[in-house]
């Protein structure tokens, strides 16, 4: 698989698996799972410094920035101009013009707010960020991301957090079809075979947090996803046989030893 | 003189840069991002940025996140 890396803009990631930093039950067990996991890209949220516990050990002790790029996110923001807003604070934290651009349209699908989306995508892009947008698995959505500038786009397999796997594998069919940047499955991934679908479709590359950080062994899990994936883009790649509706005998009809003796 | 500090009023000394008020609270400016009156303050003029009295201050890091 090294000779089948990710690129999106000018980089190039060696997995095609990115991973979350929340929920983790310890720093130091995502720390484990992301080497399990194999992932170069890492999301990780914008908020406000704690400053009544100053004791707590930052989430940074805990990334290996020789090997892991972070991707800095704008969830929890439900406008566009607070997304632009946490998007240029984490370039700040982060000194990296990337952003996994998130605006919520609904607290509780946490589904995008896609008008919003396009506007933040738009304003981002002009200022030179690299937006990778969180969506719907609308082509049409996708297509207008893409125009406005997107690096990749990411469209979800279904809600945040769910692990309900890809809900419409049709239309992430389509949105590869079309694409013309990486295609990301962000979110509703449970478990490996989930992410195996994803790259099944053509996806280039899967995001999850919630299906390693809240599995009651994430290091194993993690380990789960990254073969999960290079499994769904082996197979993309070998090309699967089209689905019949009725058997074709994979062993020959011809020599077959029967009651009657040997008939031609 | 007071300021609203991440949402919640703070007590700071008058004329207290950027750099100063991080410093008091033990903060590494390399780790975070700050926002004076909406406006980011880049690293290199945390020294020379000056809070008044009834300034917002945002001071941001990275958390766990998706």
């Amino acid at each position: 698989m090294t000779s089948d890396p990710l690129v999106i803009a000018d980089r190039t990631f060696r997995s095609r698996l990115i991973v979350g930093t929340g929920k983790y039950p310890s720093h130091a067990i995502m720390a484990d799972a992301h080497l399990a996991s194999g992932a170069d890209m890492v999301t990780v949220a914008v908020r406000r410094v704690n400053l009544t516990d100053r004791t707590k050990e930052s989430l940074l002790d805990y990334i290996d920035q020789q090997r892991i790029f972070i991707l800095p996110n704008t969830a929890g923001c439900y406008t566009a101009d607070e997304a632009i807003r946490a998007a240029r604070l984490g370039r700040e934290v982060g000194l990296s013009n990337w952003v996994k651009l998130e605006v919520i349209g609904d607290e509780r699908t946490l589904y995008p707010d896609n008008v919003a989306l396009l506007e933040a995508t738009r304003v981002l892009v002009r200022e030179g960020f690299v937006v990778l947008p969180y969506t719907n698995d609308d082509p049409i959505v996708c297509r207008k991301l893409e125009e406005e500038g997107a690096a990749a786009v990411m469209p979800l397999g279904a809600p945040i957090g769910s692990g309900l796997g890809i809900q419409n594998p049709h239309n992430i069919r389509l949105i590869r079809e079309q694409a013309r940047v990486p295609v990301i499955v962000d979110a509703g991934v449970g478990t490996a075979s989930d992410a195996t679908v994803a790259m099944e479709l053509g996806a280039d590359g899967v995001l999850m947090n919630t299906a390693i950080a809240l599995a009651d062994d994430p290091v194993a899990m993690a380990t789960a996803m990254k073969l999960g994936v290079e499994a769904g883009r082996l197979a993309w790649r070998a090309g699967r046989i089209p689905r019949r509706p009725y058997a074709s005998a994979s062993s020959p009809t011809e020599g077959l030893v029967s009651a009657g003796g040997a008939k031609q | 003189m007071k300021i609203r500090l991440n949402g919640e009023p703070a007590e700071v000394p008058d004329a207290v840069t950027i750099e100063q008020l991080l410093e008091r609270l033990g903060i590494d400016p390399r780790r975070v991002a700050v926002e004076h009156n909406l406006t980011i303050i880049k690293r290199h003029r945390q020294a020379e940025t000056i809070v008044g009295e009834g300034d917002e201050v945002e001071i941001v890091n990275f958390v766990g996140g998706g």
